[in-house]
């Protein structure tokens, strides 16, 4: 599996390149540096906040850091500036087509739901280029954000809106808090026991196997070719591969799948 | 949720069989091309509507918690659910960098200002002079309350009438050993008897963490006019702002007619 880490046209536009670093053998782009910079940022910006936010909570932590006003002004605006990155990142098409890939159920999806609630395993043959899993966890998160946005800037500004609705605000956003440190945690415990997932949002690549492996129906744009052939690229896998398949050129083979 | 087909697992994934579908296909294909349902943006709107309904009852909500988790807090030895949102007890609020002690011999109160008689008091000397208890709640101005806390320690007025208030004298500014805060009542508000130097918490000297060894008490006001760490007294010709009350907070901070809030009488 060497690489050139393909000069195919097709995606070309989504794929900066480093000419000057060939890519790893045996390796595929999972992610673009756009969407690893939005990445980042925004688990940056997500560390800060969920940082002052304990220390603004957790009363052992607030006696050691103190400086309350400062930690209350850093909260807001790492908290306010959440969204930024995720905005920023509409530039990138990658970023874009990652986005609706997320934001959209297949029926392999629920497949996969149905296994993980029922069985409580994750059955990664049911998983495109994301899992069910991570589809929700991506929905998750931008609607927490949002909410926590929304219900921080009823406490940030309280004269702009009756008592009740700040008691409100101060409830859904302290238990949210709860879930979200919650959630965080599972994200990062599933991040931490996935070298290579981790790798993938790192460098922005991923080995072949573990692509085939945990997202056998991601359909791997710049597949890195053994030779020139086309459909000897598909990878070895435990499925025996298709040799009707049609080229990977996103035409319109997807009829019978909607 | 419309998409949820039953397939099983041997079949293909994401394939709903139409004629298209080829045996096998499945491993190689992406099987997202096309619409799918929009699982994403339901679940965004769907958190919204909560969250927004969340806001609307939340107030409700909290308040009936509040006695259940009170209820579990007391039962709890772990002091989990001391963590959890409004589940009882005092959250730590310093504006310093971190917390100042002072012990029985450096600890010093003076009070100053447009008195007669300055004076700087001691810890003994504070124990010296008559003890008042007072057992109320404590509500802080961004929600939480804190039942029957038991506060003991010398009324301002012992100290304010000890030093003899001069005739511009119209209010009382606090300042404390942490450097930052500072607090401000008007003399009337400070003559009531509800208002203490306090040196006790819950019947023990009052901790580093909770603005020992000596605090301000001031029971029928929002718990940020208790200002911790107190250290000086001045009596001042007209109110001057405390630190939080640069910041918008209301200078009368009554429990329940200040603050835009509407919670219980604390005394």
């Amino acid at each position: 599996m060497t690489s050139t880490d393909g000069s195919e046209s097709p995606t070309a536009a989504m794929t900066p390149r480093r000419r000057d670093r060939p890519a790893p053998a045996g390796t595929v782009r999972r992610f673009t540096r756009a969407e690893t910079w939005v990445h980042r940022s925004l688990a940056w910006l997500m560390g800060v906040c969920a940082f002052t936010a304990a220390a603004l909570y957790l009363p052992p932590l607030a006696e050691i850091v103190g400086r309350r006003r400062l930690v209350v002004t850093v909260h807001e605006w790492s908290g306010i500036l959440l969204p930024v990155p995720l905005v920023l990142g509409l530039v990138s098409r990658a970023y874009r087509a990652d986005t609706s890939r997320l934001g959209r159920f297949f029926p392999h999806d629920w497949t996969w739901l149905r296994i993980a609630v029922r069985r409580r395993r994750r059955d990664s043959r049911y998983a495109g280029k994301f899992n069910a899993g991570q589809k929700l966890y991506a929905a998750f998160a931008v609607g927490a954000i949002l909410i926590m946005i929304g219900t921080g800037l009823i406490m940030w500004f309280p004269r702009l809106s009756p008592l009740v609705w700040r008691t409100g605000a101060t409830f859904v956003h302290d238990w949210l808090a709860l879930l979200i440190a919650a959630v965080i945690g599972g994200h990062v415990w599933l991040a931490a026991s996935d070298p290579e997932a981790r790798r993938g949002l790192r460098t922005g690549r991923v080995s072949h196997w573990w692509a085939r492996r945990e997202h056998p129906l991601w359909r791997i744009e710049a597949p890195a070719p053994r030779t020139s052939t086309r459909a000897r690229s598909a990878p070895r896998s435990e499925a025996p591969s298709a040799p009707d398949a049609p080229p990977a050129s996103g035409g319109p083979d997807d009829a019978g799948i909607r | 949720m419309d998409n949820h087909t039953a397939d099983p697992p041997a079949a293909a994934p994401g394939g709903d069989a139409g004629p298209g579908s080829r045996p096998g296909r499945e491993p190689e294909q992406d099987n997202e091309e096309g619409r799918g349902s929009p699982v994403g943006r339901r679940v965004v709107l769907g958190m919204l509507g909560l969250g927004a309904v969340g806001v609307g009852v939340g107030g409700a909500l909290q308040g009936r918690l509040d006695s259940v988790l009170a209820a579990v807090s007391a039962k709890d030895p772990t002091g989990v659910t001391g963590l959890l949102p409004g589940g009882g007890g005092f959250r730590f609020y310093s504006v310093s960098d971190s917390i100042p002690h002072r012990s029985e011999s450096d600890y010093r109160l003076t009070v100053g200002g447009l008195v007669d008689k300055p004076a700087s008091y001691r810890l003994s000397d504070l124990r010296a002079l008559p003890q008042t208890r007072l057992v109320r709640d404590v509500q802080c101005v961004t929600g939480w309350r804190v039942p029957k806390t038991a506060f003991s320690g010398v009324r301002l007025s012992t100290l304010l009438d000890a030093a003899g208030v001069k005739d511009p004298g119209t209010a009382v500014h606090f300042t404390c050993f942490d450097g930052v805060y500072t607090e401000s009542l008007t003399l009337a508000q400070a003559r009531r008897t509800d208002m203490l130097v306090a040196l006790t918490m819950n019947d023990k000297p009052v901790t580093s963490a909770h603005g020992g060894p000596v605090r301000l008490y001031a029971a029928p006001m929002y718990f940020y006019k208790s200002a911790k760490w107190l250290s000086g007294i001045t009596v001042t010709k007209k109110v001057e702002r405390g630190y939080w009350e640069n910041y918008g907070y209301d200078v009368d901070g009554w429990v329940g007619k200040s603050n835009g809030r509407h919670d219980a009488p604390t005394s």
